[in-house]
């Protein structure tokens, strides 16, 4: 056993310069060197109760992968994590881990000490293996006859798929877009998860014999009905993600210019509407207004940024209440990113002329907002915030990006005759993910609205053991 | 990828194809819209379906060239292949409980509103249409048109070919003289549409309007093709395509609709010229 590190701060990222990534759309965290790796292993002592384990959706036996990484056997430490998890790099770089398998590590738990790195830990072997791996793991397990559609190629559905092919199910994922990864490719930027890692873990899944058809809109080119039926498919797991963007029912909404986060992301990440000879247009603001304090709202104002704009975070409330993860909003601030907090729009404001041949006709020229004060905290504990009276005041932006979260797609309940939803149209489910109609499951945003990568993970996990008990149940 | 099993100019700027997509053909309606790119760069452009044939498997889009992308399109041959088609997206046209309906097109919108005229007609209801064109060199599917019309007016706004006047005229005509439409479809040029809006507003006779904003998945993730209804925003790409014409903001959908004219005419241009560059 090598000694442990008792030092009580982790080994920082290396990152790239902040003034050098505000210009481009490159990776910001630069991972681990192998000896920063094995100092940072180092850090965990093995302690007993394991309360990583527990804080971990998919419950990746933590302790044993940083062991091997401590031993230096990076490739060991790999398919550890790969045991329970199907999206490693993934997760290595997005997951919220602060808030969960670091929030309760025990090397974390004394004032002025910080947990051990177990994300970045995680993405060092995920990257090492994908660096030193010679050819994909093509060694498909037997198949058990029986067939699984996946509904969507988000972390719920891959993982879902993942667990089941590994199982020996005959996996189909369907996916609406062109390409496969969900929300890993229309939503989180190339500079926190580069592409091409989403598509190599892709890869892997379909080296394990997962099928993926693109421009399936299932719904509308097949309902889940004719899955079950007419395709043969004995489970159906709905992995379809969140859905539609809010806005605010401001005035102004409708504007050229202004932009849900969804649509302003899927231009740049989906359609690489940042490069210079894209194809599909974005427009590059000279002052951008990002409503939202979430981690969605910090990938839309640092892609803003990218694109060369001067950004305005707007949100309502205090620093403290902030949604996103502290990293993301550190990088955003050392990004120069300007934080115009407990402010709310009213509206937003159009150009002038009125004749809608001119050219710059019905765009945004401003948003004006109002100062807020926060009140006292309510039930929930959360203060609600309080327009301050006469605090009106104008910025003067091009841009407006509206990131308020997002409502379920009724799609799937339209189409689909006995599938329950909630009052606000999220799917209902049971603990393992079981909808109203039988062999129908879901997980993810489909079921709980937006949330986080990783949550979507353990549901697809979940789910998948659920799906397998079924379908098993039913062979006897 | 998808074949183009079929290429066919039906004016100067508007072309036809067939486009190999059993899944899609199979489920496709009037009405109902498809989203495409046309190669691995390409952005994603919304189509409305203009035919389909099941047992063949394929569906017909009809284009105008107007920006990089359909530039691009045009220029692919039979037998070539696009990578994606995806569809058919959108609520389809209710034709049922309809006995007298007034079908008006405008421009490349008639190739959509054919499908729609097909449609009714198939379900046996009485169908007018009043179709518009610029001028003579611009008509299309006249004679398809005519198959699924009971009465057929044809217009231009030169008098070059038809009747000279935009197709608000004869409508008119006909609501001034009692005739009792169930409905009025109208597909064209948001500004003709309007206008026709503006007209059955008059008298008091409902009508569906077909947008076609702009969209990038189609599915209801990006509130790209937002528009005003009633006061309300809708996403033409769940909530639509087809609205109450008589609610839509159509000032709104215009100033939305040039959002990004300048990319548009300096992508065609750039397509134009690598176009130009490969035959020299």
């Amino acid at each position: 056993m090598p000694p442990f590190n008792m030092q009580p701060l982790k080994n920082p990222m290396p990152t790239q310069d902040a003034n050098v990534r505000k210009g481009n759309f490159d990776e910001v965290a630069l991972g681990y060197t192998a000896e920063q790796a094995i100092s940072e292993a180092k850090r965990c002592i093995r302690c007993k109760h394991r309360p990583c384990v527990a804080g971990c959706p998919v419950n990746v036996k933590i302790p044993e992968f940083i062991g091997k990484i401590a031993e230096g056997d990076f490739e060991g430490a790999y398919q550890i994590i790969a045991e329970d998890s199907s999206l490693p790099a993934v997760c290595g770089r997005v997951c919220p881990q602060e808030k969960q398998c670091e929030r309760v590590c025990t090397r974390g738990i004394k004032a002025g000490c910080e947990s051990v790195g177990i994300g970045r830990l995680e993405r060092f072997a995920a990257d090492w293996h994908m660096a030193h791996e010679k050819a994909l793991n093509a060694v498909t397990p037997p198949t058990n006859g029986h067939k699984v559609a996946v509904i969507g190629s988000g972390p719920a559905g891959l993982t879902c798929a993942g667990d089941l092919a590994r199982k020996g199910y005959d996996v189909t994922v369907f996916e609406a877009l062109h390409v496969a990864g969900g929300v890993l490719v229309y939503g989180i930027p190339e500079f926190r998860l580069p592409k091409a890692i989403v598509e190599r873990e892709i890869d892997q899944l379909c080296a394990l014999g997962v099928k993926i058809e693109t421009n399936m809109v299932i719904g509308r080119v097949l309902t889940i009905e004719e899955l079950k039926t007419e395709y043969g498919f004995a489970a159906v797991f709905i992995g379809s993600g969140a859905g539609l963007p809010k806005f605010m029912n401001i005035p102004g909404e409708n504007l050229k210019g202004v932009y849900s986060a969804n649509e302003f992301l899927t231009r740049s990440n989906l359609m690489k509407a940042y490069e210079e000879d894209s194809h599909t247009p974005i427009q590059r603001g000279k002052r951008v207004a990002v409503v939202g304090g979430g981690n969605v709202a910090m990938d839309a104002a640092r892609t803003a940024r990218r694109l060369g704009a001067e950004v305005h975070i707007i949100y309502r409330r205090g620093e403290e209440e902030l949604p996103a993860r502290q990293e993301e909003i550190e990088h955003a601030k050392e990004e120069g990113i300007i934080f115009d907090l407990l402010t709310n729009p009213v509206r937003i404001l159009a150009t002038e002329t009125t004749d809608p041949r001119d050219p710059s006709f019905g765009w945004v020229q401003a948003i004006e907002c109002v100062r807020m004060e926060l009140g006292e905290a309510d039930e929930s504990g959360r203060r609600s915030p309080k327009a301050v009276a006469g605090s009106e005041f104008t910025l003067p932006v091009d841009c407006v990006i509206m990131s308020l979260g997002t409502s379920p797609n009724p799609l799937l309940k339209a189409t689909t005759a006995g599938l329950n939803t909630l009052r606000r149209g999220e799917i209902e489910v049971d603990a393992v993910g079981k909808t109203s109609l039988e062999g129908v499951y879901c997980g993810g945003d489909a079921a709980t609205g937006a949330a986080t990568v990783i949550k979507a993970m353990g549901a697809g996990k979940i789910a998948a053991r659920a799906i397998d008990e079924y379908i098993q149940s039913k062979e006897k | 990828m998808y074949q183009i099993v079929s290429k066919k100019s039906l004016n100067p700027t508007v072309t036809q194809m067939e486009i190999l997509a059993p899944f899609v053909a199979k489920k496709a309606r009037a009405g109902q819209f498809v989203i495409l790119r046309v190669d691995e760069r390409g952005e994603r452009i919304p189509l409305t379906v203009a035919g389909y044939d099941r047992e063949r498997g394929t569906v017909t889009i009809i284009f105008q060239v107007v920006g990089g992308t359909t530039e691009r399109l045009n220029h692919k041959n039979e037998g070539d292949f696009i990578p994606d088609f995806v569809g058919p997206l959108g609520r389809p046209t209710q034709v049922d409980g309809l006995k007298k309906v007034c079908v008006v097109g405008g421009g490349v919108g008639c190739a959509i509103a054919l499908p729609v005229a097909r449609a009714l007609h198939e379900n046996g209801v009485d169908v007018t249409s009043i179709v518009g064109f610029r001028n003579k060199d611009l008509v299309i599917l006249e004679e398809d048109f005519k198959a699924y019309s009971d009465d057929f007016y044809m217009m231009t706004d030169d008098g070059s070919y038809g009747r000279k006047g935009n197709v608000c005229v004869p409508l008119e005509e006909l609501l001034e003289k009692g005739e009792r439409f169930d409905e009025v479809i109208t597909i064209g040029p948001l500004i003709m549409m309007k206008f026709v809006c503006l007209s059955t507003k008059k008298y008091g006779v409902k009508t569906i309007a077909s947008m076609n904003p702009i969209m990038i998945d189609g599915t209801g993730m990006c509130g790209c093709c937002r528009l005003t209804v009633g006061g309300e925003m809708k996403f033409a790409c769940v909530d639509g395509p087809e609205f109450d014409g008589h609610l839509i903001d159509f000032d709104e959908a215009m100033s939305r609709s040039r959002s990004y004219a300048e990319f548009e005419t300096r992508q065609r241009e750039h397509a134009c010229n690598l176009f130009k560059k490969e035959v020299e």
